[in-house]
């Protein structure tokens, strides 16, 4: 057996991950062919590398598929019911910061708050004879977030991408979506509610709680996370 | 461990004694129609239940409950009155309890009566609480049309009503509409600059809701801060409203001098006294029998009178045992013109097996 540790399996968010490690003295690299998702790891022995998309890699933990993973906050909390449960942050990573966030046109001038936007939901749905739509791919979080801050007449509709254009195109009013620097929703005309963080994400090492490990492999982890720590 | 087809059995026993009250057994479909039904549930069951869709008939979901469809069903073609029961599965998700159970099976009653209201409740709250007889259960009753008259009597603006109706269901949210509304919180400054009129804007217009809509919210919101804030005593009459937890007589006492200065709420509580009454001629020894005014603001949006609870004693960790209530606003919404009294209450055979079991 070996330790398995999913990382993103592209983009950015992979190329950081392998420097993280780089600096740290282990060596993260695909090989095969630039299509080919194959790995390899050097400076520890008994680690294999598995490339995933970062959404899934929540679910390969919670099933005790893979060890280690590296994937962002957001993602863990809104896939994994309990996560706490089902995996443990080892390390926040520093990068892939993010905010989840709600924002709402900018011109809509007299909403500023979640009282505000509670408000301006009723008063649409009386208007309109249907809820306020608010795009989001994370209804979990979300729902959670609005429920606890007593907004009612919403409805999340989904949105897995372009989640900024969906006011334009008529489909939502409002979004609850990712946001890093804020130029995409300035780009689209759209502002942050004052108190709409949800949640502040970055990329995390999380280790599996599932996962079932023989002793080489115990060896091996606390091997891997002394160098890393 | 209470297996399925014991549940099963015990939940034909219940339906039977409503059959034997000459209730007409139904059997709603597993799969309903979402897009008309999810709507009229309140957030909790909302967003638990099972949606899904086909191409050809859209959203559907698995029946979160049995009140909705039957309602639905008996507003299309039902004679009145009537009595109906079922027994079956519903289905709700759970995110965060994996105790808890996703599929379960409810067995139930509902009363479609114009005749007399309060001995329709006591009607269906008494065959309810025969039917858990001997079990470590405790009843809790209250009554929604008393909060909602209270509100409706507020010395306020009607859009101050309807803000603190439409949030009754959300004790905090309502908590914090009455401090905005009665001065106690400060007017935040973004709001009080637009209220100034010190909003400078241009960028454009986006998405369904219009300038016209942002400009009657801000008109609105203008109104409010000149209209004079709800008088300390209005709030402390509310708030004596939802402290009070009684029994049942001793809550009446109270809520009659709470009508006092509270007029508007007379007529809701002589309906309380009237189903006390009623309750007392089913037997139900009323001396024990726990009134309190806040049960059912949770979790119960579509019930507007009569609420009533069953919860295990000894068990907090337990759902609730048996639950119910009036609900003559959702025969209205599911009416298209018509509407009738109606009031029901559910069981679940697979809790009340567990603690017999445990006994």
């Amino acid at each position: 057996m070996t330790i398995k540790l999913g990382v993103p399996s592209k983009g950015r968010l992979m190329e950081k991950t392998f420097d993280w490690f780089a600096d740290r003295g282990i060596t993260l690299t695909r090989t095969g062919s630039e299509r080919e998702y194959a790995g390899a790891v050097g400076g520890i022995e008994g680690v294999s590398l598995i490339l995933l998309s970062a959404g899934e890699i929540p679910r390969e933990l919670a099933a005790g598929r893979i060890n280690l993973g590296v994937t962002g906050t957001d993602l863990v909390y809104e896939k994994l019911a309990l996560w706490d449960q089902l995996v443990c942050p080892v390390e926040e990573l520093q990068f892939g910061h993010a905010d989840l966030i709600i924002a709402v046109p900018q011109a809509w001038v007299d909403v500023d708050t979640l009282d505000d936007l509670d408000a301006a939901a009723a008063a649409f749905r009386t208007r309109h004879g249907f809820r306020m739509r608010i795009a989001t791919k994370y209804h979990r979080l979300v729902r959670d977030f609005l429920r606890g801050a007593g907004v009612a007449d919403y409805a999340l509709v989904d949105s897995q991408g372009a989640t900024e254009g969906t006011i334009k195109n008529e489909t939502a009013e409002a979004i609850a979506d990712i946001t890093s620097s804020g130029e995409t929703l300035r780009a689209n005309h759209l502002k942050i509610l004052s108190d709409g963080l949800i949640l502040k994400s970055q990329a995390t090492l999380w280790r599996s709680r599932t996962a079932e490990m023989e002793d080489t492999d115990r060896a091996t982890l606390a091997d891997l996370l002394a160098k890393l720590g | 461990m209470v297996t399925r087809s014991e549940t099963l059995a015990k939940a034909a026993a219940l339906r039977a004694l409503f059959e034997a009250q000459g209730a007409v057994v139904v059997e709603p479909p597993i799969l309903q129609p979402a897009e008309t039904l999810l709507d009229l549930y309140g957030e909790d069951i909302r967003a638990r239940a099972y949606v899904t869709s086909d191409a050809l008939r859209g959203e559907q979901m698995l029946r979160p409950d049995y009140t909705l469809p039957v309602v639905q069903m008996h507003m299309s073609h039902g004679a009145e009155p009537a009595r109906y029961t079922y027994a079956g599965e519903v289905f709700r998700r759970q995110e965060r309890d994996p105790a808890r159970a996703n599929e379960y099976i409810q067995v139930g009653y509902e009363v479609f009566d114009r005749l007399d209201p309060a001995a329709a409740d006591a009607e269906v709250f008494a065959l309810i609480h025969d039917a858990m007889r001997g079990l470590p259960v405790r009843p809790v009753t209250g009554d929604i049309g008393i909060l909602t008259a209270a509100v409706a009597g507020l010395e306020t603006t009607q859009r101050r009503k309807d803000a603190l109706m439409r949030h009754l269901w959300r004790p905090r949210r309502f908590r914090a509409l009455l401090d905005r509304f009665s001065g106690k919180t400060p007017v935040p400054p973004t709001r009080a600059a637009l209220l100034e009129g010190d909003v400078a804007c241009d960028a454009p217009a986006i998405g369904l809701r219009g300038r016209d809509e942002i400009d009657a919210r801000i008109a609105a919101l203008r109104e409010d801060a000149a209209a004079p804030p709800l008088s300390g005593g209005q709030v402390a009459l509310i708030q004596s409203l939802l402290d009070i937890r009684e029994t049942l007589p001793y809550a009446l006492s109270q809520l009659r001098d709470l009508a006092v200065d509270l007029p508007a709420i007379a007529v809701a509580v002589e309906r309380v006294a009237a189903r006390s009454d009623a309750l007392a001629q089913r037997g139900i020894d009323i001396d024990s029998l726990i009134f309190e005014a806040s049960f059912g603001r949770v979790s119960m949006e579509y019930y507007d009178g009569f609420v009533f609870g069953f919860r295990a004693t000894a068990r907090p960790d337990l759902p609730t045992i048996a639950t119910g209530g009036r609900y003559d606003a959702l025969t209205r919404l599911l009416g298209r013109g018509g509407e009738i009294p109606a009031v029901g209450g559910v069981m679940r055979p697979g809790l009340m097996l567990e603690l017999e079991a445990a006994q």
